[in-house]
């Protein structure tokens, strides 16, 4: 460490033109953009003081939306760490006609309008859809129920958990899992003790992203959603009825909640990326 | 991959259930409900399909989609293009905060990314009244779709080329230099040709994003027919008058560039060996 620091700090100045330009630009435009438009949710929150934000966000309707959200967020990510670690392995491990294709069709769901994945989700499931009409007799209702919005949030989120774990897979040595198995392992016994430990970390990120994403989701669940107050009613969709009712106050201290959460995520999976990538170059 | 052992390999068996589990999770999951939008688009016929598309609401929608990212994308791509200089051909104090604040839009709910301007922007925002004393729209008009739209796409572009160009360094730019070349000559024809694929890429992937936004337009937009309707709020604004046919017929057109996007990046992954991010 001793000596890279050394480097550095004997290292000329660089001699390429544009810094002050190019940094210039950079900083102005992210505090026009980004910093300054954020900072006003904190400025208008602090101006309700601390009881009416109380107020905002303690209300039923409030309390419900939220456990509604992160309950089924977390159950998603959750569902995507044990089907994008499927889809991962079958990507990675094996060959078959297809495969190429099969890769490339995990990014949909990033690919897709979420708008456009919302109303696909909704007619496929509603009770007279493709899946619905089989559903509904069984008394399973999808559609304008929690379990829909459910199915949208593990759409949106399962590319995060096969990307995340796609890399870390293909760099796997085979030559532990020749060492395990020779000295006698069952391929079980190998898959668990040797193949699977390193690969943690980077489940632990793919669903945290997916976790991350779940909560501030939007265009795919509003459709699919049903919207009832209390019941299925997302906090992303509360602000905006908030913000329909010109309850500014309201919409406010909830969105200054969900950035601040969105911030601790965002330092989480950043911090997690970081175990991960050491981990794997180990 | 490096190929394992036969000691190591799964079972046929065990290799064909898995596959088989794969594959049909990805179709029903993923491939259905795509072929879906397109069966629904079509169950009225060519003829509907094709009067959903150009009618004169619809057609206000895809010229003011086109025209949101028309604007949004290029500002986004000189952004990345200045940022990713500034961050791998220079150090500087702040640098790794930089980068973290780059990311911040990602993080942030689509919904709160529209409301960040309505509170600037909007009647009772900070710059409300002059706004109104000065007759300038920006919420619910087109200024603040744009504004939003930049806002979501923001780290696109950015994000494919920061560790592209410091992985690249800085030698052929330094030997440009010492030859005789302005930095503007060094940057069009040493800088550039090196990232064309990763600026081309974070550009698709900006403009995609950027058409097909939904939650934080949808903030901002006020929803008038036929002025501030990008597509997706088109789409849902048929959807919700029970206009199914329609609704998928516009959504077919989003989808198709959905799909076009996906073909072009993994085209671009497989020639240039370029690493997959997520986002």
């Amino acid at each position: 460490m001793a000596t890279v620091s050394k480097n550095t700090a004997k290292r000329p100045r660089s001699i390429l033109p544009g810094f002050g330009l190019s940094l210039g630009f950079t900083v102005t435009y992210l505090g026009l953009v980004v910093l300054i438009p954020l900072t006003m949710v904190f400025v208008k929150t602090s101006g309700l003081g601390f009881a009416g934000i109380w107020k905002a966000v303690s209300t039923d309707r409030v309390l419900a939306a939220f456990r509604l959200t992160f309950g089924l967020s977390a159950l998603a990510g959750a569902i995507n760490c044990v089907c994008g670690f499927l889809v991962a392995w079958v990507l990675v491990r094996y060959r078959f006609p297809g495969r190429r294709f099969l890769d490339a069709v995990v990014d949909l769901p990033f690919a897709m309008p979420t708008a456009v994945a919302g109303i696909a989700l909704t007619a496929l499931y509603a009770p007279n859809g493709w899946f619905g009409q089989y559903l509904t007799p069984l008394g399973i209702k999808v559609a304008f129920a929690p379990l829909g919005i459910l199915l949208a949030l593990t759409f949106i989120g399962l590319p995060f958990v096969v990307r995340t774990i796609q890399p870390v897979l293909e760099d796997l040595e085979p030559a532990q899992e020749e060492a395990a198995a020779s000295l006698g392992a069952t391929r079980g016994q190998t898959f668990w003790r040797v193949v699977f430990p390193p690969l943690i970390p980077a489940l632990i990120t793919g669903s945290t992203l997916s976790f991350a994403r779940a909560i501030g989701e939007y265009g795919s669940v509003v459709f699919i959603a049903g919207n009832m107050p209390g019941k299925t009613e997302i906090v992303p969709l509360l602000i905006i009825t908030k913000l329909e009712q010109y309850d500014f106050a309201g919409a406010t201290a909830l969105a200054a909640l969900m950035l601040v959460i969105s911030f601790l995520l965002l330092l989480i999976t950043n911090s997690l990326q970081r175990w991960s990538s050491r981990r794997h170059s180990k | 991959m490096k190929t394992p052992s036969r000691s190591v390999q799964d079972p046929l068996w065990a290799q064909t259930l898995l596959i088989g589990a794969a594959v049909s999770f990805l179709g029903l999951f993923l491939l259905v409900p795509l072929a879906s939008i397109f069966v629904e688009a079509f169950r009225k016929g060519i003829a509907v399909y094709f009067s959903a598309l150009t009618e004169d609401n619809a057609r206000a929608a895809i010229v003011l989609t086109l025209t949101v990212a028309a604007i949004a994308v290029p500002f986004n791509a000189l952004f990345g293009v200045a940022a990713s200089w500034a961050i791998a051909k220079f150090q500087f104090k702040g640098k790794s905060l930089l980068l973290a604040l780059i990311d911040l839009p990602f993080a942030v709910s689509p919904v709160v990314s529209g409301l960040v301007y309505v509170l600037l922007f909007g009647a009772k925002g900070v710059f409300g009244p002059w706004l109104k004393a000065h007759d300038i729209h920006i919420i619910f008009a087109v200024p603040g779709m744009v504004l939003a739209t930049i806002f979501v796409t923001f780290p696109f572009v950015a994000r494919e080329l920061i560790p592209l160009m410091q992985a690249q360094g800085s030698d052929e730019e330094y030997a440009a230099l010492s030859l005789g070349a302005s930095g503007w000559q060094t940057f069009r024809r040493v800088t550039l040709p090196n990232i064309k694929w990763a600026l081309f890429y974070g550009i698709i992937l900006c403009n995609a994003r950027a058409m097909g936004e939904f939650g934080a337009v949808s903030v901002v937009s006020g929803h008038i027919r036929g002025e501030t309707n990008t597509l997706p709020l088109h789409v849902e604004v048929l959807y919700n008058e029970y206009n199914f046919a329609a609704a998928f017929a516009c959504a077919s057109m989003l989808s198709l560039l959905g799909l076009l996007t996906l073909c072009l990046k993994t085209l671009i992954e497989w020639r240039a060996g370029l690493r997959r991010h997520n986002h």
